[in-house]
């Protein structure tokens, strides 16, 4: 067994305890920071599949920006606890029968595809870095690069148009 | 390194979690964080068959991933605060009309 594997085991089960700790706890205060120990723990893997600059945009985009985005809404709505309603009886085991059955079958296509690859070939230094990362977004992929600008400007006017607060409409008649 | 079925198959787990989570819980905000897990663990798989293949395309792919989770949290979250405005309350049981 070595090193690497160990720590890998390691890092699983705090990444499945954390996204059950995101699925069960009552409050969504709690939920929303074990998915911040989640999208960490996924980041460490990213640097160990060695993709370093994935990683960072991880933390800083997801444990970042997203999850500040998700507390401020749940403390702005103050909704972290929802009062418990008559959910439908049948909901919750099907739910588990479904997701077993997803589970199962994701595992059981990966083995009946699984090809024998042989050995893995040793990446070269750059691989994954930001230098190589930004050498391929801004010479091959640059139009899809760009494309995501006016996504996030989308993003951006559509909040702000959401969330604004509707103008009393001038009476004529009034 | 190790073997890419061990991630493939965190990945898989960390997917129904989510489904899981959109299926039992009724708190949108909740929905919403399991989508984003959702998101995460095919990212996972993704950043793994890219180490496996040496192809840096799979991690632009993420990349975009991503920048598409960002925007459509920003905008799900301003859709939540838009709707709580209207209803007083963001329990998804009660989201049963478009016009309220």
């Amino acid at each position: 067994m070595t090193a690497e594997l160990i720590v890998f085991s390691i890092l699983a089960l705090v990444a499945i305890a954390t996204a059950l700790g995101m699925l069960f706890s009552e409050s969504a205060v709690y939920s929303a920071l074990f998915l911040v120990l989640n999208f960490g723990t996924v980041a460490v893997f990213y640097i160990l599949l060695n993709a370093p600059f994935i990683a960072m945009s991880q933390v800083s985009v997801y444990a970042g920006a997203i999850m500040v985005l998700f507390l401020f809404v749940i403390m702005l709505l103050g909704t972290g606890l929802l009062p418990a309603t008559k959910a439908l009886p049948w909901q919750k085991p099907l739910a588990f029968i479904l997701a077993l059955v997803l589970a199962g079958e994701s595992v059981y296509l990966l083995f009946i595809r699984k090809a024998t690859s042989g050995e893995i070939p040793q990446p070269v230094e750059t691989f994954g870095s930001p230098h190589g990362v930004g050498q391929a977004l801004f010479n091959l992929y640059l139009l899809p690069f760009e494309i995501t600008s006016i996504l996030l400007l989308v993003a951006m006017v559509g909040a702000i148009v959401l969330t604004q607060k509707e103008k009393k409409k001038e009476s004529s008649d009034g | 390194m190790v073997d890419v079925t061990y991630y493939v198959v965190l990945s898989a787990i960390l997917f129904t979690i989510g489904a899981l989570g959109v299926l039992i819980r009724r708190n949108p905000l909740i929905i919403f964080m399991s989508i984003e897990l959702m998101l995460n663990a095919a990212n996972l798989a993704m950043v793994a068959f890219t180490r496996v293949r040496l192809v840096l395309e799979g991690q632009i792919f993420v990349f975009f991933v991503m920048t598409v989770a960002a925007a459509e949290v920003a905008v799900g979250l301003a859709l939540l605060v838009a709707i709580f405005r209207t209803k007083h309350s963001i329990n998804i049981d009660e989201m049963n009309s478009l016009k309220g």
